[in-house]
């Protein structure tokens, strides 16, 4: 989706009342981060294709009456954007307390606690209990890869192991099955992630994951940490080598 | 502190309850050390797990609660410390989000009781030992789930943390104290 084309143009344009300029092409959140404005993201990862599923970046643009995603927007000559709001911290707040109402995140006996981007996340928006009544769903945990594990308990469902499977690994091992609340990440046609016959075993996935969702096995709690800085030059590599 | 009658009177008035949690949010208020020494010239803790009296008082000013609601009885007890506090304060994970004790939602009572109490028998129980083993009489009942504070009564102030630091503790208690409704999050997080 680069778009860089000889009709590339600059624009203009105005964030959170500071004037700034980019090339056509590219996104709000891209643009903002340059300036460094912090728009907040857990399904967006540098590297991967744009999936816009969070809605955490969603940003008021003047003169629309609806929330756009930072993260799926591009920029147009004299747009006035607006990252932050009493709205957009009530919704950033929302979204973040249905994540954790939805499925089991129990960050005190979490192997992540404390390298998890969706507690982080809550720390981040002062959330300091979820208004939700939790939901409590018995979930699975697919132990059956002999190095990695596949907890659905955490799993907030950003598809960025998906993704990074599909579009940097190539194998497109993962994908999910189900709709809504019962969606879950899958192994080729939802056999035990240890059986399938496409898994490289590379373990890009459990690197993306932002929770403790896709993890290495033997890690006790807070003991799982994520690298995520090779994406964005695998992704380059491919570019060049296209 | 029952030497000083007069101020009794006058001094902010603290509780902390244990319902169901693992007491070591408790054990993080003792690990205040020394400073429970000014703590206690500057309030009185009229009831506590680390203190006599085993009713709760008529009126408290501000009541830690540690733990889940899980049973029929930490429910009662819930309502009763909001009846009579002034101020709530959900202390730590289990109190905030249900946290360990909730993970036995994920099944159902019985399933759950039959795990704890028959499948890990050495011998298997007659159909009368059962009446007698499983914990459905005497002690208080379970409830369907084990919830979070707020689900059951109307809380005033978060502090998450597994156990909060007593760090945090203590600048909640000092910034209540000054007048102050602190911003828990600036000293604690979900599993801390």
């Amino acid at each position: 989706m680069s778009a860089v084309t000889s009709t590339t143009q600059s624009i203009t344009l105005t964030i959170d009342d500071k004037a700034i300029s980019c090339r056509s092409g590219e996104t709000i959140l891209q643009v903002a981060r340059e300036n460094n404005i912090d728009i907040p993201t857990l399904c967006y990862l540098e590297g991967l294709t744009v999936w816009g599923g969070c809605r955490l970046c969603m940003v008021e643009i003047a003169a629309s009456p609806k929330l756009h995603a930072a993260c799926a927007t591009e920029c147009t000559e004299g747009m006035t954007v607006r990252t932050t709001s009493p709205r957009l911290k009530q919704y950033r707040k929302m979204i973040v307390e249905m994540l954790f109402a939805e499925r089991n995140h129990v960050c005190s006996v979490c192997v992540s606690n404390g390298h998890c981007e969706l507690q982080n996340m809550a720390t981040k928006l002062e959330i300091d209990h979820v208004r939700f009544p939790y939901r409590f769903p018995h979930l699975a945990v697919d132990n059956s890869h002999d190095y990695m594990r596949l907890d659905h308990n955490r799993c907030i469902l950003c598809l960025r192991c998906v993704r990074v499977c599909g579009e940097i690994e190539g194998a497109h091992t993962k994908d999910v099955k189900g709709r809504g609340v019962l969606s879950a990440i899958i192994h080729d046609l939802d056999e035990p992630w240890g059986d399938s016959q496409t898994c490289t075993g590379c373990g890009k996935c459990v690197n993306v994951c932002p929770t403790g969702a896709l993890t290495h096995r033997g890690t006790a709690v807070g003991e799982m940490t994520k690298k995520t800085e090779f994406l964005p030059y695998l992704t380059l590599m491919r570019e060049v080598k296209l | 502190m029952t030497t000083t009658t007069t101020a009794t009177t006058t001094r902010p008035t603290v509780a902390t309850v244990w319902l169901d949690g693992c007491s070591g949010c408790h054990m993080s208020l003792m690990d205040l050390d020394e400073r429970l020494i000014t703590l206690a010239g500057l309030v009185d803790i009229l009831h506590s797990p680390v203190v006599d009296p085993k009713e709760f008082p008529q009126s408290v000013d501000v009541t830690l609660v540690e733990g889940a609601v899980s049973s029929e009885e930490d429910l009662h007890k819930a309502n009763v410390i909001r009846a009579h506090s002034k101020f709530v304060i959900a202390l730590g994970d289990c109190a905030v989000t249900g946290n360990v004790p909730a993970m036995r939602n994920y099944w159902d009572r019985s399933d759950l009781f039959d795990r704890a109490y028959v499948e890990n028998a050495q011998e298997p129980p007659t159909a009368e030992e059962r009446k007698v083993i499983l914990p459905l009489t005497v002690v208080p009942p379970l409830r369907p789930l084990a919830t979070p504070l707020h689900e059951v009564i109307k809380v005033d102030l978060y502090l998450p943390g597994c156990p909060p630091p007593a760090d945090a503790i203590w600048f909640v208690l000092t910034e209540f104290l000054a007048g102050r409704v602190p911003n828990a999050m600036s000293v604690s997080r979900f599993g801390k």
